[in-house]
C-alpha cells in the first residue's frame, strides 16, 4: 500500500442513546462524511473498556473513536464522565506506547448533533490519514505472539504505573 | 458446535442497494466469512415477504444465529426480533447491521460504501456467533400516576388520567395548584380571562376523587423503574392542620404581619405571614411563612391560633416524608423568568418604571395590587407612552441562544391590554415578529390596526440620562430602527421587559432524581424531537409543558393531554417489557472491591457484607455496562454486550486489516443461494 493510497481503518464505539443517533441522523440528512470509521454499537460511552481500544489497535485499526452523550446529558446520568476520566488514563497509556494522541480521540454528540459527528469523524479521518497507518498489526507476526507482546507492554506500563503511585 | 448463521442483506429499495453493492456483500459473506450457512439479498427486507425469508430459514436450515443488514437498528430491530421469535428462534440471537443511515446514505463512493459494508457485516457475524438467548422481563404497571407539577400541563394530563379512573398523585411545591398561568390577566389571541378558564380546572383536580393533592410538597427521591416506582415526597410543613382547616380566611385577616408577596403578585403587592397565594387557591388551606411569621421570629403573636375557629394552627408542626408508589411519572414542572437584572443596561431595579412582563400581568390584573389601572411606581399616574422590548434574555448568545416563543405574542397582548385600559402610545421593539400559531397573526393584524407602533430592533439601553427638554423625567429607550436604518431615542413612562422563559433553576437536579436529561439549555430532553416528544429516554417517565421547552397555553395542554395518553396506555396493556440487557456478577470471583457500588448512578449494586461480594439488583440496573468496564477482576458481564461479543465485533470489523484476504476461511458450510 502505498503512503497515497493510505486509507486509514478506524473502529468508532459510539454509543446507543446520543452519539449513534447522531450517526442515524447524518444519515437520514445525508450529510457526506468519510468512510473509513466502523461503528460499533454499545450502550453508553461508559461500556467503553480501554481494553477495547487497544484491542481495535493491535488488530490493525489506525485510530479509535468514541463517543458519548454530552457531559450532563448522559442517558445513564453520569457515566459519560466515568468515559472522560477513564479516556485519560488511557491516553497516558497510550503515550506510553508510542502511540500518537490523535489517533484515538473522545467526541461528544447529541442525538440532534449529525452535523458534528460527520464533521468529527472527517477530523479523525484526516488526522489519521496525516499519521499514517499504525502497523500495530504488522509489529508481531503471529496472532497470538501479538496479542502476547501487547499484554506484556500494558502490564509492565501498569507496574511502572504502580511504582510512581 | 459450530453456529449457523443466516445473513440477510437489503437493497431498501435504492436507498441502500443504489450505493452498496449489496448482491456482493451476500456473496462473500456466505462465500468468505466462517460458519455462515445462508447469505441472501433481498429487496425490502421489512416486507412480510422479506420477514418471511428469515422465518422459512431458520425452520429450514436451522439456523442459530440471524444477521440483517438493513437500516438502523433503531428502526426495524423489533421487526427481525419478531420474525425471529416466529419462528422459534430466540430474538436476542439477531444483529441488525446498519448499512443504510451509517454507510449507503453518507458515502457517495460505490466502491467504498461496498467495502465499508463488508466490514460492519463482518463485525455483526463475529459477534452474533456470541450472543446469547435472552428472555425479556415483564413487569405489572401500577395503575397510580405521579404528576409533578400543578400548573396548566400538570393539570391537563391529571384530570385526563384522573377522568379515565386512574389514581393520580399531584405534586406541587407552592401552596396551590395553578402554576403561572394563574398570574395572568389575559390570554392571547383570544384575550379570555386567564383565571376564568384555568380556576374551573383547579377546582375540579381539588374535588376529584380519583386525585391525591400534595401542594407545598417536593420531590424527595425516586427509586425502581417503569411499572413501579418507589416516590418519597416532602411534605413541607404548612403550619395549618389540612384536615381541620375550613379555609374561612379569618386567619389570614387578622395576621398582623404584612410582607412583599415576591411569588404570586412578582413583588407587586403585600400577603400576610400566613397566606393563600391567591383568593381563587386550591386547596384553600393557608400557609404559614416561618419566615417572615412573628410567632418564628420572637415567639410572640399567635394571632391566628387565638382566632383559628377550628383550632387548625400547629406551630409545632414538621415536614413529613410521604412514601407513595406508581407506575409511571409525569414531569411538569414548568418555567422560570429569566432575570431581567442580568441585563444591567435595560435598567431593571435601578429604573423604578421599568417593569418585568409579568409584574405587568399583576398590574393590568382587575384582582391585582391596584385593581386591574395600569398607573407607574407612583400608584397614581398613568403612563402616557409605554415601550415594550422583545428578547430579553432570548436569542442573545450572552444569556439564551433560544427563541423563547411566546413573548412576541404575550407582547401583543399587553400593548392591547394598555390599548385598550389607557391612552398611551405603545412601541414594540422587536427582532422577528413571531406569530406562527392558529388566530396569531390575525391577532398582530389587529394589533397593527389599534395603533400599537412597531420598531424593529434590539433595543441598546434604557435610561434616564434626558439630552434635550423634551426627554426630561423620562425613560428613554435607545434603539436602532434597522427599517429605518438609524439610531433613535423614544422618550416613554413605562417600559415593560419580555424577559426570557427559562428552565427552573433545579430542572437538572430534579431531572437526575427521575433518571431524565436536560439539553445545554436545562430544558428536558424527550425521546425524539419530533415523533416521540412526551416520552422521555427512560422508560415509564414523560415530560408535559414548558420543563420541555419554551411553549404557549394550548401547546402545553396539548402535551399535557399526550403525556396522560401515553401514560394510560401503559396501565390499559397493564404490563410493560424490561430489556434484559443488565449486568451481572460472577460472586465466585469477586473479591469486594467495591470498586463497581460507586460506578452504579442508580444504587443498582449492593454489598453483601457478610459474603464480602456485590451484587446487582436487577430491576434496578438499566444496563449502561459501566461496571462490567471497570471490574478489575472481570467478573461483571453485561448481556448482550459482553466483553467476548464486542471483541469478536472489533475483529469482525477489521476482517481486512486482520487477515489477508486471500487467507479467509472457506472451510465453512455455505448454501450460497440467490434471492427469489
Amino acid at each position: 500500500m502505498s503512503e497515497q493510497k493510505f486509507e486509514p481503518k478506524i473502529v468508532g464505539f459510539l454509543c446507543n442513546w446520543c452519539s449513534y443517533r447522531a450517526a442515524d441522523l447524518a444519515g437520514s440528512a445525508r450529510i457526506q462524511h468519510a468512510p473509513n470509521v466502523r461503528i460499533i454499537r454499545v450502550m453508553c460511552s461508559g461500556r467503553v473498556d480501554p481494553s477495547f481500544v487497544l484491542k481495535a489497535l493491535a488488530m490493525g485499526a489506525d485510530g479509535v473513536m468514541i463517543a458519548g452523550c454530552h457531559p450532563g446529558e448522559c442517558h445513564y446520568l453520569e457515566q459519560n464522565y466515568k468515559a472522560m476520566r477513564r479516556f485519560g488514563m488511557l491516553q497516558h497509556t497510550l503515550r506510553g506506547l508510542g502511540v500518537e494522541e490523535k489517533r484515538v480521540q473522545l467526541v461528544w454528540a447529541s442525538a440532534a448533533e449529525g452535523q458534528r459527528l460527520a464533521e468529527a469523524i472527517d477530523q479523525l479521518v484526516a488526522d489519521v490519514r496525516e499519521l499514517g497507518p499504525l502497523h500495530w498489526a504488522g509489529n508481531w507476526e503471529e496472532n497470538g505472539e501479538r496479542l502476547q507482546a501487547l499484554e506484556d507492554i500494558v502490564h509492565e506500563h501498569q507496574e511502572a504505573m504502580e511504582v510512581t503511585a | 458446535m459450530a453456529e449457523k448463521v443466516g445473513v440477510y442483506v437489503c437493497h431498501c429499495g435504492s436507498n441502500i442497494a443504489g450505493k452498496v453493492d449489496v448482491e456482493d456483500v451476500a456473496k462473500w459473506a456466505g462465500e468468505n466469512v466462517k460458519d455462515v450457512a445462508v447469505s441472501r439479498d433481498y429487496k425490502f427486507m421489512c416486507s412480510s415477504l422479506g420477514q418471511k425469508l428469515v422465518e422459512d430459514d431458520i425452520k429450514e436450515h436451522g439456523l442459530t444465529r440471524v444477521v440483517v443488514a438493513a437500516c438502523s437498528p433503531h428502526l426495524h430491530e423489533k421487526t427481525f426480533r419478531r420474525a425471529c421469535s416466529n419462528a422459534g428462534l430466540n430474538p436476542y440471537l439477531m444483529e441488525m447491521t446498519n448499512i443504510r443511515e451509517h454507510c449507503s446514505w453518507v458515502h457517495k463512493d460505490r466502491a467504498a460504501a461496498t467495502e465499508k459494508a463488508r466490514a460492519l457485516v463482518s463485525a455483526s457475524i463475529e459477534r452474533v456467533k456470541f450472543q446469547e438467548p435472552l428472555e425479556p422481563m415483564f413487569v405489572d404497571v401500577n395503575r397510580a400516576t405521579l404528576v409533578i407539577g400543578g400548573g396548566i400541563a400538570g393539570l391537563q394530563a391529571t384530570l385526563e388520567l384522573a377522568d379515565a379512573g386512574y389514581p393520580v398523585y399531584l405534586v406541587e411545591r407552592q401552596p396551590s395548584i395553578g402554576g403561572h398561568m394563574a398570574q395572568f390577566d389575559k390570554t392571547f389571541p383570544t384575550l379570555d380571562c386567564s383565571a376564568c378558564i384555568l380556576t374551573p380546572k383547579m377546582s375540579e383536580v381539588g374535588q376529584h376523587e380519583n386525585v391525591t393533592l400534595l401542594t407545598y410538597a417536593e420531590l424527595e427521591e425516586v427509586s425502581g423503574s417503569v411499572g413501579s416506582f418507589k416516590v418519597k415526597i416532602r411534605q413541607k410543613a404548612r403550619h395549618v392542620v389540612f384536615d381541620d382547616c375550613t379555609g374561612c380566611g379569618i386567619c389570614v385577616e387578622k395576621c398582623p404581619r404584612k410582607v412583599l408577596d415576591t411569588e404570586f403578585e412578582a413583588g407587586m403587592g403585600n400577603r400576610k405571614a400566613i397566606y393563600m397565594p391567591f383568593p381563587q387557591a386550591v386547596p384553600r388551606v393557608p400557609v404559614i411563612d416561618t419566615e417572615s411569621c412573628i410567632w418564628f421570629e420572637r415567639q410572640k403573636c399567635r394571632a391566628c391560633e387565638k382566632l383559628c375557629p377550628t383550632n387548625a394552627i400547629d406551630f409545632d408542626q414538621q415536614d413529613e416524608l410521604i412514601d407513595i408508589e406508581v407506575g409511571n411519572i409525569i414531569m411538569a414542572t414548568g418555567w422560570e423568568p429569566f432575570d431581567t437584572r442580568k441585563i444591567p443596561q435595560y435598567g431593571y431595579g435601578r429604573l423604578a418604571n421599568v417593569y418585568t412582563s409579568l409584574e405587568f400581568e399583576r398590574l393590568c390584573n382587575a384582582a391585582g395590587p391596584t385593581n386591574g389601572k395600569i398607573v407607574l411606581r407612583d400608584g397614581k399616574t398613568e403612563p402616557k407612552s409605554v415601550a415594550i422590548v422583545h428578547c430579553v434574555g432570548s436569542r442573545d448568545e450572552r444569556h439564551n441562544p433560544y427563541c423563547s416563543g411566546v413573548c412576541c405574542m404575550a407582547a401583543l397582548k399587553l400593548g392591547h391590554l394598555v390599548v385598550e385600559k389607557t391612552d398611551a402610545e405603545v412601541y414594540s421593539f422587536y427582532i422577528d415578529m413571531r406569530t406562527n400559531q392558529k388566530n396569531y397573526e390575525e391577532f398582530y393584524q389587529r394589533l397593527l390596526g389599534e395603533g400599537m407602533r412597531f420598531v424593529r430592533g434590539k433595543v441598546a439601553e434604557v435610561t434616564d440620562a434626558a439630552r434635550k427638554p423634551s426627554e426630561q423625567g423620562k425613560l428613554i429607550v435607545q434603539c436602532e430602527d434597522t427599517l429605518v436604518g438609524r439610531q433613535q431615542r423614544y422618550p416613554v413612562d413605562m417600559v415593560i421587559l419580555m424577559g426570557a422563559i427559562e428552565p427552573q433553576r433545579d430542572a437538572r437536579e430534579m431531572g437526575l432524581k427521575c433518571g431524565i436529561s436536560c439539553s445545554m439549555d436545562g430544558w428536558y430532553t424527550e425521546r425524539h424531537p419530533k415523533l416521540d416528544p412526551v416520552a422521555t429516554m427512560t422508560d415509564g417517565i414523560f415530560v408535559a409543558g414548558t420543563c420541555q421547552g419554551p411553549k404557549d397555553i394550548p401547546a402545553s395542554v396539548a402535551q399535557g393531554a399526550a403525556a396522560a395518553a401515553r401514560v394510560s396506555g401503559m396501565i390499559t396493556k397493564g404490563k410493560v417489557m424490561i430489556e434484559p440487557i443488565v449486568a451481572k456478577i460472577d460472586e465466585e470471583g469477586c473479591s469486594g472491591c467495591r470498586i463497581c457500588n460507586n460506578m452504579c448512578p442508580y444504587n443498582a449494586i449492593e454489598y453483601d457484607a457478610e459474603a464480602q461480594v456485590s451484587r446487582v439488583i436487577t430491576a434496578l440496573c438499566k444496563g449502561c455496562g459501566t461496571c462490567v468496564s471497570a471490574c478489575p477482576a472481570g467478573v461483571i458481564s453485561g448481556a448482550h454486550f459482553s466483553d467476548r461479543q464486542i471483541f469478536a465485533q472489533i475483529q469482525g470489523a477489521l476482517w481486512d486489516a486482520w487477515q489477508p484476504q486471500d487467507a479467509a476461511s472457506q472451510d465453512a458450510e455455505t448454501v450460497p443461494v440467490s434471492a427469489p
